[in-house]
């Protein structure tokens, strides 16, 4: 495919984790993007135009074809820069199944439990969240040790890595607001090491948020909860 | 000699639908489990721990593959035939785009509306429903199928919606699409359901009548249950 005269541009916002799960994406394949922040309160024309169906980020728009989803996105980078970069999604079908199996584990078992115990003020409902949120740690910690590999799929940053990703920074952002622990190395010891080494990795580590707004962010979230409970 | 393909479902799952209608037209044959969802099997808990829910795929001894569109998008990869998913990376990201969209704004509203007791949340949920309705209504201009000429992907994705238009219509007594209304997806629903692989694993619309007329109380119960807490 010839890639010389394309113009990719991706409309973000930069607090979103589903706009970096793209821009991970796009760092994998080393695609050159033209990036516009929108304004969530104030969105723009173009924005609305090529998502007039969720009028959210991310948009991908590849020479004016806008693609949305973040899940969408993922693939569709993974199909059009095949055999550019690395690789998102593994060759083989059963592995491909299992990547995107456990990419939707992440928002649809995982995700849930953690955002109801960060919003939620206190007491047993917040423990209950809590609880659950580490049932379904559990589940992926043994299914991370059980691959033995650096990330889910292999030694580079993959589909599952990407979906999971935000929560290498977010996690230890709510739990210094809460004050509560939830991935605790010595019960989730790969799940802690990956994290570390999915912040670090290169398509990841100079692409992320700024953590100082973002974590101000994040507490008025939290006390807005809090006060409204 | 091909590996066996074992597909655990139940009767008048759209779901499970997805997955057998997929298997026929890349022609492998399959055994068909059919379980009982009030009593699982040990079998299906052993294979899908994570959701216990149908359909789930076993091809020979991989581990379970489960999650219906997951399912699909394996055996088109999988098993050689005519291509289930559009060639083209943009054409297939469209597709996977609605798959989801219908997922998760047509689906959900379009089943609380039809078992709700309460007619006003009933009517929110029919309202939103048909909004998005008539957003998949625009996608079938010029177009058979949601796929083209042949049935395909995003098709199975959206035969539930077939399965809410005529059979639950008539189980629930209540018609929730006018007769004027959305009259690409009416003729689609028709189209797609007398499609001849389709129809093939599709069991005869009496039969489904009866099974879902039978089951309408603990349904009912079920979602309004559900309903107390959103």
């Amino acid at each position: 495919m010839d890639h010389q005269q394309e113009k990719v541009q991706l409309f973000g916002m930069w607090a979103s984790p589903y706009v970096y799960k793209v821009k991970w994406a796009l760092s994998i394949k080393g695609v050159e993007y033209e990036y516009v922040e929108e304004d969530l309160w104030n969105k723009s024309r173009q924005l609305l135009k090529h998502n007039p169906v969720h009028k959210k980020v991310p948009v991908l728009v590849y020479n004016g074809k806008p693609v949305a989803e973040s899940d969408v996105i993922v693939q569709f980078i993974d199909d059009v820069w095949k055999g550019h970069g690395g690789r998102i999604l593994p060759e083989e079908p059963h592995e491909r199944a299992m990547a995107r199996f456990w990419a939707r584990f992440v928002p649809d078992k995982l995700s849930p439990p953690i955002w109801k115990w960060f919003t939620t003020a206190g007491g047993e409902e917040q423990d209950a969240a809590h609880d659950a949120a580490m049932e379904q740690l559990r589940v992926l910690e043994e299914e991370l040790a059980h691959g033995g590999n650096e990330f889910f799929a292999g030694d580079s940053v993959g589909l599952v890595d990407l979906s999971l990703g935000a929560l290498a920074y977010v996690i230890p952002m709510y739990e210094e607001i809460i004050g509560e622990r939830l991935v605790i190395e010595e019960r989730f010891p790969s799940l802690y090491a990956w994290m570390g080494r999915f912040l670090a990795a290169p398509p990841v580590k100079d692409h992320l948020p700024p953590m100082e707004e973002l974590k101000l962010r994040f507490r008025a979230i939290r006390e807005y909860f809090v006060k409204n409970a | 000699m091909a590996e066996p393909v074992k597909l655990i479902g139940t009767f008048g799952s759209p779901f499970v639908h997805r997955a057998e209608v997929a298997l026929r037209l890349k022609g492998v044959p399959y055994e068909l489990i059919l379980e009982d969802l009030t009593n699982k099997s040990e079998l299906l808990l052993r294979h899908n721990p994570i959701h216990k829910s149908v359909p789930v795929l076993l091809h020979g001894d991989r581990p379970a593959i489960c999650e219906s569109l997951l399912i699909v998008e394996y055996i088109d990869e999988a098993f050689d035939g005519p291509p289930l998913l559009p060639i083209d990376p943009y054409d297939r990201a469209m597709a996977r785009f609605w798959a989801q969209f219908i997922e998760q704004k047509c689906a959900k509203p379009f089943w609380m509306a039809l078992w709700l007791n309460d007619g006003d949340k009933r009517e929110v949920f029919v309202k939103e429903a048909k909004e998005n309705m008539a957003l998949l209504e625009s996608r079938l201009h010029g177009k058979r199928f949601f796929a083209g000429d042949t049935v395909g992907y995003l098709d199975f994705a959206a035969c539930g919606l077939a399965l809410v238009l005529g059979v639950l219509a008539e189980v629930t007594g209540l018609s929730l699409v006018g007769e004027d209304e959305f009259p690409l997806l009416r003729r689609w629903a028709d189209d797609y359901t007398s499609e001849e692989t389709v129809k093939a694993c599709l069991p005869p619309r009496e039969q489904l009548v009866a099974h879902f007329s039978g089951k309408k109380d603990r349904i009912k119960l079920a979602v309004n249950a559900m309903a107390c807490q959103m």
